[in-house]
């Protein structure tokens, strides 16, 4: 049955959030017209009264589509595209921001719950604030309208609630089985099955929409003509935001560190970049809005960082769902036929932000003298700017997609590419920006705090310099540092530690919530040392030395004699490599099974095709403890293999790494790293590839042709590149899973077996004669890739007959990466975030700040 | 002339170098052809060429040469760009994943003088990413079939 109800219940409800958002936005706008207090009073009552419906109905909306979701009502094409049977209860939640429809849902949620906030919180702003708050939620809302105007044909948004025969009307099942109802649906992308992606994507756009917010007052404050006074409330607001999306940023980058194989957490993805910028400006905003009171540079500045904040959210949104970065990005969305309405929304309140400023552009205050080099605000003034350098730098190579377009547009081709390199494009650039930022910090903090005047000049800051520069010396030697801009970076951001830390020191003595500025520099200038460290010296340790590879084409590997070329470092079953400081040995396929801790060998597990259960083929246990009984079906990953990787130190200390790959009906095969942490470096393994599972050859294996070779006791073979020794055959008295009658006997065969580096393995077939029946099963060892019968005994010459199979060894490639201090990142990230949240409480408890 | 004056000044001496920077980083997209002769001009300016893997009437890959037992670090194979041309190409790295299955690909890397493509990053589009949540008819059948065992 079709549960139609629901759909039209939440279309309903879409429709209702965008009149009422249309509705709320005129009425504040009458309010903001009003000729008297009493009316203004009236009209805001009334967009009260009709904000409030629309936030109920927002949620409305976003509990239908819950309920479609939960329900697995498949008839659906938003609940048939993103969710399954399979998922357990937190990744349904994750289903919403796999679509862009989802994710524009949650967008408008946020913000008609901060618009809610701020209705209650400031009702001396209210009237005008609102109007831009509604207005946008009217943009927002029509994103998700799903509504087809009349005549003209043209379509307005993309509705969630669409039926599956409404979304895809042209396939043929519909003409045979109008009701049909697909049993399953296509799942969550099996990559975002991932915490992080539970609480990345609310976190990054609750960012966004609080973005909004000092907009919202800017705007005000240039229409109502208050033209410095907008900043006191914002400015808490955007300590928030920045915090919040910053946050949401580190999550998204710690979940790439994680999930995704491109070696690090941050890959100036175009995806990445488009949601970093808008961080920077606003970061950018905050220094120029502190200063504003003695500053008409910093008004002005704040006016066109905070305008550039809010727009370059949307246009990050543009980009990444306009379908514009198709060629150049892994990760954005496809077009859902939105880039024009997305396009008119951002010019919309690009055109109306340029209005008001520049209207009252005159009208703002001049300052009477200049900026002394010794006053706050001159130090502000060139930080925000080296920001916006920086930002601006990004967005512009980030656009190299965007150039074509509107080049195609005029008529003229076009193909430039992004840069063929982009990490070593951006970092070249942005190193040197950083390195001034935090300089500029510390000096920025002493100015701000009093301690550098006129009359000290900058001896101050000598004693940091100096102990910065001895550090420095000690670092470059222990941790070979030997790259200029690498040790100018070092330097820097050593001195920057040191000197926030005497100022975080000193203001802590004095008043604990004064702290967040300096808690943010120190932060940023551990982190910066910890990107330098784990990127800059990021080592590749898994270096392919074993002579084996070589053998066969000596000259061309020799040849191509750069390191790119020995990265990767096969391993076989069984058989340890040598790697760094650490023996690793690939110990075989593993399965995870849900809700129980730990991996479990793959073999053991008849995955059923096409499903989400296995059932155990043998009995498993997992430390003394009874996991899965003979025959027990359970609930698995089926699409997630993880390989057991087990680090040995010298001192004989093991570990296991379990790096996965994923075979992603969505999107292709997915390569996911295992990290071991420790407190000096982290070792970021993966598999790089498993040709068995690549070639989809999993299932069958290509065995040789059968040898037939007799040996007798203490004979030698040579078998697939290993030595052989036949050490015994001895009568047994019990056989697996076989009852041996009083007329029954079994023999084994006991053949030791070395490899090339004196690994020593062991095969052990059979021979058994039951109810006067021969058996001679084989026996099949995965590590030497042997499968191997007991074929006959012959008593008289004492000798023993064997057939033997070969097969190509299981063999695995990794890559493993070292990455010194990237705990340095996090640190410092938390740092930063801790520091504009502090920052923000003091901005909201003393209005009268410096 | 005011400081902030100056400092907007050195600003956008600055902003002109970034972008006179990025063009110069800037790669762009080519055939073989013109990636010869870029080569030949500077033999260090990367380019990307978009094109498809080499195959034969029945579909399969030709010309492709993996063999990880051998050396897991070098991928041989052919590919076609738009204009006709094929070449071969090397990548020093193991085989990506699906990467029979992609239907374009888009190569980043230089043209050696041997007239062979050295590639340092492989860009694969697979079918599946680009039609997010469409059926096949046939998987429906399947599916219906299957339920009926």
């Amino acid at each position: 049955m079709i549960h139609e109800t629901i759909g039209s219940v939440g279309h309903l409800l879409v429709i209702i959030s965008f009149v009422t958002a249309l509705l709320a936005t005129f009425s504040y706008f009458k309010a903001t017209q009003a000729a008297d207090d009493v009316a203004a009073k009236d009209w805001v009552k009334l967009a009260r009264a009709i904000f409030i419906i629309h936030l109920i109905a927002v949620i409305g909306v976003a509990s239908s589509l819950f309920v479609i979701i939960y329900n697995h009502y498949f008839e659906y094409h938003y609940a048939f595209s993103h969710s399954s049977k399979a998922l357990p209860m937190a990744f349904m939640i994750s289903c919403y921001w796999e679509g862009q429809e989802g994710s524009f849902l949650l967008w408008i949620f946020w913000q008609a719950i901060l618009g809610v906030i701020l209705m209650v919180k400031n009702p001396k702003w209210e009237a005008p604030v609102m109007t831009v708050f509604a207005l946008v939620q009217t943009f927002l809302t029509s994103m998700i309208l799903g509504v087809i105007l009349p005549y003209i044909d043209l379509k307005i948004g993309s509705s969630p609630f669409l039926l599956l025969r409404e979304a895809q009307p042209d396939l043929p099942v519909w003409s045979l089985q109008p009701n049909f109802i697909p049993k399953d649906g296509r799942g969550l992308n099996p990559l975002l099955q991932n915490y992080w992606m539970v609480i990345h994507p609310p976190t990054l756009f609750l960012g966004f929409a609080l973005t909004l917010v000092p907009f919202a007052y800017l705007i005000a404050g240039l229409w109502k003509n208050k033209l410095t006074e907008w900043i006191k409330p914002a400015l808490p607001w955007a300590l928030f935001g920045a915090g919040i999306l910053g946050i949401g940023i580190m999550m998204g980058a710690y979940w790439a560190y994680e999930t995704l194989n491109f070696g690090g957490y941050w890959n100036w993805d175009p995806v990445e970049n488009a949601s970093f910028v808008p961080w920077l400006v606003l970061i950018g905003a905050i220094h120029t809005m502190i200063a504003y009171k003695h500053s008409s540079a910093a008004l002005k500045t704040s006016i066109i960082l905070v305008i550039s904040t809010f727009i370059l959210v949307l246009y990050s949104t543009f980009l990444n769902r306009s379908g514009i970065l198709g060629n150049a990005s892994v990760h954005s969305f496809t077009d859902l036929g939105l880039s024009g309405q997305l396009l008119i929304y951002m010019l919309t309140f690009l055109f109306v932000a340029i209005f008001f400023a520049v209207k009252r552009w005159k009208q703002l205050p001049v300052d009477e003298k200049e900026l002394g080099i010794y006053s706050r605000e001159f130090w502000i003034f060139i930080g925000a700017s080296i920001l916006g350098l920086s930002a601006f730098q990004l967005i512009f190579t980030t656009s190299i997609p965007v150039y074509n377009k509107i080049a195609e547009a005029f008529g003229i081709v076009s193909n430039i590419a992004l840069p063929a390199d982009q990490v070593e494009h951006y970092s070249k650039i942005q190193i040197w920006i950083f390195l001034a930022i935090a300089a500029l910090s510390a000096v920025g903090q002493y100015i701000w705090w009093g301690k550098l005047k006129e009359s000290t000049s900058f001896k101050p800051l000598t004693n940091s310099a100096l102990v910065a520069t001895l550090l420095t010396v000690l670092f470059v030697n222990l941790g070979k540092v030997y790259t200029v801009s690498y040790i100018l970076l070092l330097w820097t951001s050593l001195f920057s530690v040191i000197a926030n830390s005497n100022i975080l020191i000193f203001l802590i003595r004095q008043r604990f919530n004064l702290v967040g500025g300096a808690m943010a520099h120190v932060g940023l200038a551990v982190m910066l040392i910890g990107i330098l460290f784990s990127s800059g010296y990021s080592k590749v340790v898994s270096l392919n030395r074993s002579g084996f590879a070589i053998s066969n084409k000596v000259e061309q590997f020799t040849k191509d004699d750069n390191k790119e070329n020995k990265e990767n470092l096969p391993l076989w079953l069984g058989q340890g490599a040598q790697m760094q400081d650490y023996l690793v040995t690939y110990k075989g396929r593993m399965i995870e099974l849900r809700g129980k801790p730990g991996y479990y060998p793959r073999k053991d597990f008849e995955v059923i095709e096409g499903d989400f259960h296995a059932v155990a083929l043998r009995n498993v246990e997992k430390d003394g403890q009874m996991v899965a009984k003979k025959g027990d079906t359970l609930t698995v990953e089926p699409e997630n293999t993880y390989y057991e990787l087990e680090f040995k130190n010298a001192e004989g200390k093991s570990v296991s790494l379990y790096p996965r790959w994923q075979v992603n009906p969505k999107m292709g095969t997915a390569i996911s790293p295992d990290v071991k942490h420790a407190w000096g470096h982290d070792i970021y393994t993966y598999v790089s590839l498993d040709p068995r599972l690549a070639a989809e050859a999993g299932e069958e294996k290509q065995w040789s042709q059968t040898v037939n070779s007799t040996v007798s006791i203490g004979d030698t073979l040579f078998l697939n590149d290993f030595v052989a020794v036949l050490q015994d055959v001895s009568r047994v008295n019990s056989v697996e899973d076989m009852t041996l009658g009083p007329n029954d006997a079994a023999v084994k065969a006991q053949f030791q077996v070395l490899g090339k580096n004196f690994q020593q393995f062991s095969l052990a077939p059979l021979f058994i004669i039951k109810g006067g029946m021969v058996a001679m099963p084989a026996f099949e060892s995965e590590e030497t890739g042997i499968k191997i019968k007991f074929t006959a005994i012959n008593p008289k010459t004492q000798q023993f007959s064997f057939a033997v199979n070969t097969t190509q060894q299981d063999l695995i490639i990794i890559k493993a990466l070292e990455k010194p201090y990237i705990n340095l990142v996090w640190v410092g990230s938390i740092l930063i975030f801790m520091g504009l949240f502090v920052a923000m409480y003091r901005r909201m408890q003393q209005p009268k700040a410096a | 002339m005011k400081k902030t004056h100056i400092i907007g000044l050195i600003l956008i001496a600055v902003a002109i170098g970034i972008i006179l920077i990025t063009t110069g980083d800037a790669s762009t997209y080519v055939g073989f052809d013109e990636a010869e002769r870029i080569a030949q001009n500077n033999p260090n300016q990367k380019v990307h060429v978009v094109g498809v893997l080499k195959k034969d009437a029945q579909g399969k890959i030709v010309g492709m040469h993996f063999d990880p037992a051998v050396d897991a670090n070098r991928l041989e194979f052919i590919v076609q760009d738009s204009l006709g041309r094929e070449n071969q190409v090397i990548y020093p790295a193991p085989k990506p994943q699906d990467f029979e299955r992609s239907e374009k690909i888009v190569l980043v890397g230089s043209m050696q003088s041997n007239k062979v493509f050295y590639c340092d990053k492989i860009l694969l589009k697979c079918p599946s990413k680009y039609q997010e949540g469409k059926i096949s008819a046939d998987s429906t059948a399947t599916y219906e079939a299957k339920k009926q065992l």
